[in-house]
């Protein structure tokens, strides 16, 4: 990976590691959101709430058009599943394993047979 | 296939896998308390696993590496938390250096394994939890999972498109 993937990967994982912006990923990926109404939801200011937008936006998680005073945010569906691809990665590993454990008591029945 | 449920929790960061086994508890119990019988399953045909401490109680540890293709040397650690034999035991999984010490700033995934009795035979339901997003890429980043094709890099994915 180059310097600059490298940075995008940091600002990703980085984006994800906050309970508050997941909340808010969850909300954007369902449609589109202003970001007053997005403040609305959490007892933070709406500057702070701005703030979790702009990270989660840096990230590349999120984009953000205007609409005449109003800033509206959208999910990126795409960005966001690698996070389950990475899950679904380790489920293949766990699925291996469960497979390995059916092998073995398999083999104890041919023993008995 | 014995599995037949996953959950993917993408919040807390949880995979659960459910899978049924046509064996009793006490059979499927036999393979963690055994280590001849846990490096059997544990490692990927391509990294097999060799359990060198072996003590499944709480507060004991189980350690093991798995070799790969080239001779390389990965090794793990499960610090047991909690023991009810035989129907449930958790754990963290980390990362060591060959001397077993768990390795700095590299994540640990915190498991629950938990078996019961089901239609004669047993229904096993794995949990595994990590801390991070960032965590889990480190574990996919080692590279021991299960064959070459799921050796892809997400991130290369996401930042290539």
């Amino acid at each position: 990976m180059t310097e600059e993937d490298e940075d995008r990967a940091d600002a990703l994982f980085h984006a994800l590691a906050d309970r508050t912006r997941r909340d808010i990923m969850r909300r954007v990926l369902a449609g589109e959101h202003s970001v007053s109404t997005l403040a609305a939801r959490y007892e933070m200011s709406f500057a702070a709430v701005q703030k979790h937008v702009a990270v989660l936006e840096r990230a590349g998680l999120l984009t953000k058009r205007r609409s005449g005073r109003e800033q509206l945010a959208s999910g990126d569906v795409e960005a966001v599943r690698s996070v389950a691809g990475m899950l679904t990665e380790l489920e293949q590993v766990w699925r291996g394993r469960i497979a390995r454990v059916d092998e073995l008591i398999a083999s104890d029945t041919d023993e008995e047979d | 296939m014995p599995v037949t449920d996953v959950q993917q929790d993408l919040d807390n960061l949880t995979l659960t896998i459910t899978a049924d086994f046509a064996a009793p508890v006490e059979r499927i119990w036999q393979i963690y308390a055994d280590p001849r019988q846990l490096e059997k399953i544990w490692g990927p045909p391509t990294y097999p696993a060799t359990v060198v401490d072996h003590d499944l109680t709480p507060g004991g540890r189980v350690t093991y590496f798995m070799t790969g293709p080239e001779g390389d040397k990965h090794a793990g650690y499960w610090q047991i938390t909690a023991v009810d034999e035989p129907t449930s035991f958790s754990f963290d999984d980390g990362f060591a250096d060959l001397d077993f010490n768990p390795m700095p700033g590299m994540p640990v995934s915190k498991n629950v394994f938990t078996f019961t009795e089901h239609n004669g035979g047993t229904r096993a339901t794995y949990v595994s939890t990590y801390e991070s997003a960032e965590a889990l890429q480190q574990v996919l980043d080692m590279g021991v999972v299960e064959g070459a094709t799921l050796s892809i890099n997400q991130i290369d994915d996401l930042i290539g498109s």
